[in-house]
């Protein structure tokens, strides 16, 4: 099963070279940061916000959007769609777990859908960004640990929701709520800095941060490398129990689907 | 090869009333019903057997074949596919096996068929010298040549089909069922489809599972029936003694150097079915079949005269409504 990885990451890039025109409209629909950032820049633009003054809302911003797009995925829908087709039957009778074979073509696509991403990380940089960034490489290091952790459970967490759909019907409900939540939480439209008590140790216990606004903290050198490796451990465990969630609500959906036909 | 005995698939469907009512009530009370959608069905298929599953909708055709496949996990009784429990979908079985359907596309929409090769390739893990042999032979075969590089979206629908049967066969699978193949295609693909299929039975002694409506492709195809009706075998043997145990008359089709009319048909042993003034379409008894043909060479002017058995739509038409009949005694 191992050995067929590369063959579908590069098929699965293929595919996402040969999607280039869908790919635009979804880069667009992640510009979500960049209102944020004019919004915020107004906001700082008499003085600093609890330490962000508007070059640091644009470091900020400017990288909310290249991880947002680097630990994208979109398993959600395409679970629900197959399941409710019925075209998962396919899936099932192949010698390969169809999640897996979802996270290796998405993985795949990654390289392709970031490239858009340059223009703005090359603007960032020439408007003097650099300076903004860690400069310290253990940190640099830690920080594609830190992406491939939140795009793993970015994945997962719509995998479970995904699979859902084997039980109910409107199962995308659950994940607008979801997305809700996430937008909030995970330091997409705010610093998470800027979160006053107690709402700031409620969305520490949550997965959200994990997912989107650390390894921001970590490129922009907010956090310590201690902090940080503490949030790979963090990460690490949302990852294991994610994950035992998945294959327990899979295999029941499995079990059902089997149980009624697809 | 496959060996089922006694495969029961029960579902339990949940009904209500029509109204808001009745929508009320059955969020706190569920009645249920039980569909017996395949109710104690056995028989043994070989190795290298070509098989036509028939019945009429709704029959459990499907069922059984899901059932077989492993993507449904019977209620009771025994399968057993190549050795394994289908149900456990274990990757041997799932290696060994293929669902092609006529319906559903596998192929990646937007990357030329080739593409589609190289991730099956991958994913049954082929090795590359068996992989390169199965293509070489698949190509010329099916005519591929010129497709296997074009975008599958720019692909006719039996262009894609023909593609679509390639893809399948990458791992050379020892068992394939086919759910309607040759649905939506011209005549002419349709018979190159059934000839490949024919083609690859022989060549790798591939067992083969069909369903379809279209009675060219069962007749084509199929060497052994198996009628499942409401759940249960009605007919299970060779294609030849199906149509023998239904209908055991032949047809006599003639045609004529001049216009004959029908009193002189009239007077020949059997029964009209259809008649032009140079054409004229008998079914005789076996008995009387020797009877039949000599006495119309005789009395008429027959230019041409084939004797066949009755079509298998009819043969069929006529066994589903006995055994409903039988049923509703």
């Amino acid at each position: 099963m191992i050995r067929a990885i590369p063959t579908m990451l590069r098929i699965g890039f293929a595919e996402a070279v040969a999607y280039r025109a869908e790919m635009v409209v979804w880069v667009l629909s992640y510009t979500m940061p960049l209102v944020m950032l004019a919004l915020w820049s107004a906001v700082a633009a008499d003085g600093p916000v609890q330490g962000y003054g508007q070059a640091d809302f644009a470091a900020y911003f400017v990288t909310a959007l290249v991880v947002r797009m680097m630990v994208a995925a979109w398993v959600v829908w395409e679970l629900n769609f197959e399941i409710k087709q019925g075209r998962l039957a396919a899936r099932l009778l192949r010698p390969m777990h169809p999640l897996l074979h979802f996270a290796t073509m998405n993985l795949a696509a990654l390289p392709m859908r970031t490239a858009f991403a340059i223009p703005v990380v090359v603007i960032g940089f020439a408007l003097g960004g650099a300076d903004l960034v860690t400069h310290d490489p253990v940190q640099w290091l830690l920080v594609v640990v830190l992406l491939f952790l939140a795009w793993v459970m970015t994945f997962l967490v719509q995998a479970l929701v995904g699979t859902l759909a084997f039980f109910w019907e409107s199962s995308l409900a659950l994940f607008d709520l979801y997305m809700t939540a996430y937008v909030v939480c995970s330091g997409y439209v705010m610093p998470l800095d800027l979160v006053p008590e107690p709402f700031a140790s409620v969305i520490d216990v949550l997965p959200f941060r994990y997912q989107l606004s650390v390894p921001i903290e970590a490129i922009l050198g907010r956090i310590t490398v201690a902090e940080t490796l503490q949030a790979v451990g963090v990460q690490l465990a949302w990852v294991a129990g994610l994950f035992l969630v998945v294959m327990l609500t899979w295999r029941a959906g499995v079990r059902r689907f089997a149980a009624f036909g697809g | 090869m496959i060996h089922v005995r006694d495969l029961v698939k029960h579902y339990r469907v949940h009904r209500r009333a029509p109204g808001f009512g009745a929508a009320l009530r059955s969020v706190f009370s569920r009645k249920f019903d039980t569909v017996r959608a395949v109710d104690g069905v056995s028989f043994e298929i070989g190795e290298g057997d070509r098989i036509g599953f028939l019945g009429p909708n709704g029959a459990g055709k499907t069922t059984t074949l899901k059932m077989l496949s492993g993507l449904l996990h019977p209620t009771s009784g025994e399968v057993t596919v190549a050795g394994h429990v289908p149900k456990d979908r274990d990757h041997e079985l799932l290696r060994a096996i293929m669902l092609v359907t006529g319906q559903k596309q596998q192929l990646l929409w937007d990357l030329p068929p080739s593409e589609t090769f190289e991730l099956n390739r991958a994913i049954y893990d082929v090795p590359r010298a068996q992989f390169r042999q199965t293509v070489d032979e698949l190509v010329p075969l099916l005519g591929l040549e010129k497709l296997i590089g074009t975008p599958t979206r720019q692909l006719s629908m039996g262009e894609r089909m023909k593609c679509e049967l390639a893809a399948a066969l990458i791992h050379r699978p020892k068992v394939l069922f086919l759910d309607e193949p040759t649905i939506g295609l011209d005549v002419t693909m349709q018979s190159t489809v059934r000839e490949f299929i024919r083609g690859y039975n022989r060549r790798h002694r591939a067992t083969v599972i069909l369903t379809s409506h279209d009675m060219d492709d069962v007749t084509a195809i199929a060497e052994r029936i198996i009628v499942i009706d409401r759940g249960k075998i009605s007919f299970d043997g060779a294609l030849d003694a199906l149509i023998e145990k239904m209908q055991p008359e032949k047809r006599v089709r003639l045609t004529f150097a001049e216009p004959v009319g029908e009193e002189r048909l009239a007077a020949l042993p059997g029964r009209v079915l259809e008649t032009e003034p140079r054409r004229a379409l008998l079914q005789v008894a076996q008995a009387d079949l020797r009877r039949a043909v000599a006495s119309a060479l005789e009395t008429l002017p027959v230019a041409d005269l084939e004797v066949e058995g009755a079509p298998l739509e009819d043969v069929l038409a006529d066994l589903f409504s006995r055994t409903a009949a039988e049923r509703s005694e």
